[in-house]
């Protein structure tokens, strides 16, 4: 679905796909049954107990009673969960805009040919291998308004110091930053696949009709990748929504509740308050957003997707 | 036109450093940190390259805190959540590339699109019924919402590219399914299996959330244990840095070493855990 067509591991192009004549019989449950079993209790088995539990009063510890669809109606009226959804919705849009940007530009960067290209790309690689709580406690260093490294780097240029993730107004924007800088490199591997598939021709022609490199790219290499921009903003929603690590290692959705996302909110709900009947509402109508989310996404991929056979 | 050829490359040059330096430098400044008395991590202006190395912060993260015990935890959760998830994905990615079931893999995407903490509500309070909380059973188990669908989407690409023809003949021969499994798929799978190896390693050495709440005190991993140290003594940035680094480490020697397969598993099945 959301698999860039270059195969996991380069076979020879001819062996590419399996051909249509030579049919295996369709017999190979056995090699899938045992999966199915794990997917079935660590997956599905939570999906379905999830939704049961959200039409509950349960909190861990005391008795439960069948309430019908009560949790819901309470989080229609949640101020704190509608307050989180919208800081979801700001973290979302600027977690997926600026890495998209930046990870297009470094992929036109990383398409050319580099001296230390290898290397370079396994440097840029880095932060979103790296273990996120890791990373998270660093970066609190960094934020710190007097001994941090951040502030000392802006002084250098003339900006005042800034409060970063200790002040209500910057909080988010400071957290999109450290998102940013952790999954830039996704969605520059993503555009990197897309632009390794475009053929030369249409450079080579464009350049006979005097283009200029901009034309060039506005013209012949953003709608090539356009497809592949599309899988990059799906993946980059999807996990942004997610988000939570760096959030809850950095700010525990501070100060007061500033940066509390839904995930962060649902935290607290289940396993601060243990009010688990009502997390999970919250875990259902948070999953319905992810899955509504994508598929508008999906659906506008297959109007973008006139270009480059993107099939899977 | 040479010289055109050496300022493009000089600007090319300078763009790619532009974009690996917020990288290259943050990883710099950790080690930094980490390396950094409390007094040099305390002066105005930063200090990058201290006059003393302060490697107590190393030997101390070794001594305190039961570091070894949680690194044998992350050990065997990340170790017996990738080695389940190969022993049930792979024949799994097998059978599905070879019935062209691939919409099956839906529930797989799904499950990757699903919060990890949806499943956390729910997996809770079973392993609290069934009297697991306190040892590493459950988040082993857990873990597997990570590694299974980031092993079952690899084996998946890779099996449809691997040819059939070898496979139509050894039937031909009369070897079962499970022969030709075993002794003609799976040998040419080999490269597909290091990839969903190393990432299934890696997103489930990295998970933080799922430790935080089934994890006690005994049973923490080092991404839980490395946030503890946080809110547990009073912060000194020192020995957290360091911390922080040596959880991290083996991942990122995993990265430079493996890059080339990561990188061809991530643009393959794009999957993150977690």
């Amino acid at each position: 679905m959301t698999a860039v067509s270059t195969p996991a591991v380069p076979a020879s192009e001819e062996e590419a796909r399996p051909h249509k004549g030579g049919h295996l019989k369709p017999s190979y449950w056995p090699f899938v049954l045992p999966a199915l079993l794990v997917v079935g209790a660590v997956i599905l088995f939570p999906w379905v107990f999830t939704i049961w539990m959200s039409l509950n009063e349960w909190r861990v510890g005391s008795d439960t009673s069948f309430v019908g669809l009560a949790n819901y109606i309470r989080l229609a009226t949640d101020m704190r969960f509608l307050e989180s959804l919208w800081h979801t919705i700001l973290y979302t849009v600027l977690s997926v805009v600026a890495p998209l940007i930046l990870g297009t530009a470094a992929a036109l960067a990383f398409n050319t040919k580099l001296p230390f290209r290898g290397l370079l790309r396994g440097i840029f690689v880095m932060p979103m291998m790296a273990t996120p709580v890791a990373i998270a406690l660093v970066w609190t260093m960094m934020f710190h308004p007097q001994l941090g490294v951040l502030n000392y780097l802006l002084s250098l240029v003339g900006i005042p110091p800034q409060a970063w993730v200790f002040h209500p107004a910057s909080v988010i924007p400071s957290l999109v930053l450290v998102e940013t800088w952790q999954w830039t490199p996704l969605v520059m591997l993503i555009v990197l696949g897309g632009l390794a598939a475009i053929p030369q021709e249409p450079y080579e022609s464009a350049q006979i009709d005097g283009a200029n490199a901009w034309q060039k790219f506005r013209y012949i290499t953003l709608p090539m990748i356009s497809p592949f921009l599309m899988v990059a903003v799906i993946i980059r929603t999807i996990d942004a929504l997610k988000s939570f690590d760096i959030i809850y290692a950095i700010t525990q959705g501070g100060p007061g509740t500033a940066s509390e996302t839904i995930n962060l909110y649902l935290y607290s709900v289940a396993f601060a308050y243990y009010d688990v009947g009502y997390g999970s509402a919250i875990a259902v109508v948070f999953f319905l957003l992810i899955i509504l989310l994508s598929l508008v996404l999906l659906h506008l991929r297959q109007r973008a997707a006139w270009s480059s056979g993107d099939g899977k | 036109m040479n010289l055109r050829k050496i300022v493009h490359g000089t600007w090319m040059a300078f763009c790619v450093f532009l974009l690996v330096s917020p990288a290259l430098f943050f990883f710099i400044w950790m080690l930094s940190l980490s390396l950094k008395y409390e007094i040099d991590n305390g002066a105005y202006p930063p200090i990058l390259i201290p006059e003393r190395i302060a490697w107590k912060n190393y030997a101390g993260v070794f001594e305190s805190n039961n570091f070894l015990l949680y690194f044998k935890n992350s050990i065997i959760v990340t170790g017996g959540a990738t080695l389940l998830a190969l022993m049930v994905g792979v024949p799994a990615g097998y059978g599905i590339a070879r019935m062209r079931a691939t919409k099956s893999a839906m529930v797989i995407m799904i499950a990757r699109m699903t919060p990890g903490l949806s499943f956390l509500i729910p997996l809770f309070l079973l392993f609290q019924w069934l009297g697991l909380l306190g040892t590493l059973v459950p988040q082993i188990l857990i873990h597997l919402v990570v590694t299974v669908p980031i092993v079952i989407w690899i084996m998946i690409s890779y099996f449809e590219t691997t040819p059939l023809e070898l496979e139509e003949a050894a039937m031909i021969d009369g070897a079962t399914r499970w022969q030709v499994f075993r002794n003609v798929a799976l040998p040419i799978a080999k490269p597909g299996i290091v990839v969903a190896f190393i990432l299934s390693v890696i997103f489930s050495w990295n998970n933080f959330v799922f430790g935080i709440v089934l994890a006690s005190r005994e049973t923490r991993t080092l991404p839980v244990a490395v946030y503890n140290m946080l809110s547990f003594e009073q912060v000194s940035w020192g020995p957290l840095a360091a911390a922080a680094l040596i959880v991290t480490l083996p991942v990122l020697i995993l990265t430079i070493v493996a890059q080339r397969q990561i990188i061809a598993g991530l643009t393959a099945g794009a999957v993150k855990g977690g």
